[in-house]
């Protein structure tokens, strides 16, 4: 079976709008269990109306952002810590 | 730079019975937030919880044993396609809500998965809304939501929850799961209900 997923990669474009620091080697624990990766891990489902990213351990939701006209939306309640690395 | 991606099937020929913003497409585009949940017939349910926790369920047998109809409806994604005239086949909700006390005002379509989404009751019901098993005559696949979904073709179909295994009703509107994210609380294709305050 065709993965339905991208991976995490697709998220960093869209952060930048966000965050001033890069977030692709950024690190994230999440809030379902516990399971600590990169940004580029997370599984990215983008055929909907938002980008949905989920653990690759227990599939929950660690990251949703959603662009409208007017705003971009993100929920990061799925995702407990986000560690990012500063410039040496 | 887009992060939505409407039109990613590509782009039909506009038709003058859309949708304002639609597009008309010929496949069947499947959206999802997640993996395809595979929910067996023998242990599926669908719950009906009211605001006092009173619960009504249906088990895969007791479903297909109530009253069915087969509708032709006309589908509205909010990433913008439309498609025409799909047939499907299920219970309506009237049907099974019928003997469920309540006086609540809302309902939350929950999903196997994980997935919700709010609607005001009085949208699940008088021939609006149905817990569909069959689409162009097969029994519908999980890609399209099946066992059985929600189908509420009046409204974006982010309304019409894949997966579906339960309503919960409620005095209050829960916002679900991209209602919380911008969408639009009720979501009317024909009044381009796309985005919170549209
Ligand atoms: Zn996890």
């Amino acid at each position: 079976m065709t993965h339905t997923y991208v991976d995490g990669n697709a998220l960093a474009g869209p952060l930048a709008d966000l965050f001033a620091v890069d977030l692709t080697t950024a690190v994230l624990r999440c809030a379902g269990c516990g399971r600590t990766g990169p940004l580029a891990g997370l599984h990215v489902y983008q055929k909907a109306p938002g980008l949905v990213a989920r653990c690759p351990g227990c599939q929950a939701v660690m990251v949703r952002l959603a662009r409208t006209p007017t705003r971009v939306h993100l929920d990061l309640h799925g995702t407990l810590a986000l560690a990012v690395s500063l410039p040496s | 730079m887009s992060i939505v991606t409407p039109g990613f099937h590509g782009r039909g020929r506009p038709a003058a019975d859309l949708p304002p913003g639609q597009y008309l497409t010929e496949d069947f585009p499947v959206l999802s937030a997640g993996p395809t949940p595979r929910v067996p017939t023998g242990s599926w349910t669908f719950t009906v919880t009211t605001e006092t926790g009173r619960e009504y369920r249906w088990t895969w047998a007791e479903l297909l044993a109530l009253p069915a109809e087969t509708v032709t409806v006309d589908l509205h994604c909010v990433t913008k396609w439309s498609k025409l005239r799909t047939t499907w086949r299920g219970v309506p909700l009237d049907t099974l809500l019928a003997d469920v006390e309540t006086a609540a005002d809302f309902a939350v379509a929950e999903s196997y998965g994980g997935y919700t989404t709010n609607l005001p009751l009085a949208d699940l019901l008088d021939g609006q809304a149905w817990i569909a098993y069959s689409y162009e005559g097969e029994d519908l696949t999980a890609e399209h939501g099946g066992p059985a979904r929600l189908l509420v073709p009046h409204l974006y179909l982010w309304k019409s929850a894949k997966w579906v295994s339960g309503i919960r009703l409620s005095h209050d509107d829960e916002p679900g799961f991209w209602e919380t994210l911008g969408y639009h609380e009720y979501g009317d294709p024909w009044r381009e209900q796309r985005y919170q305050g549209d």
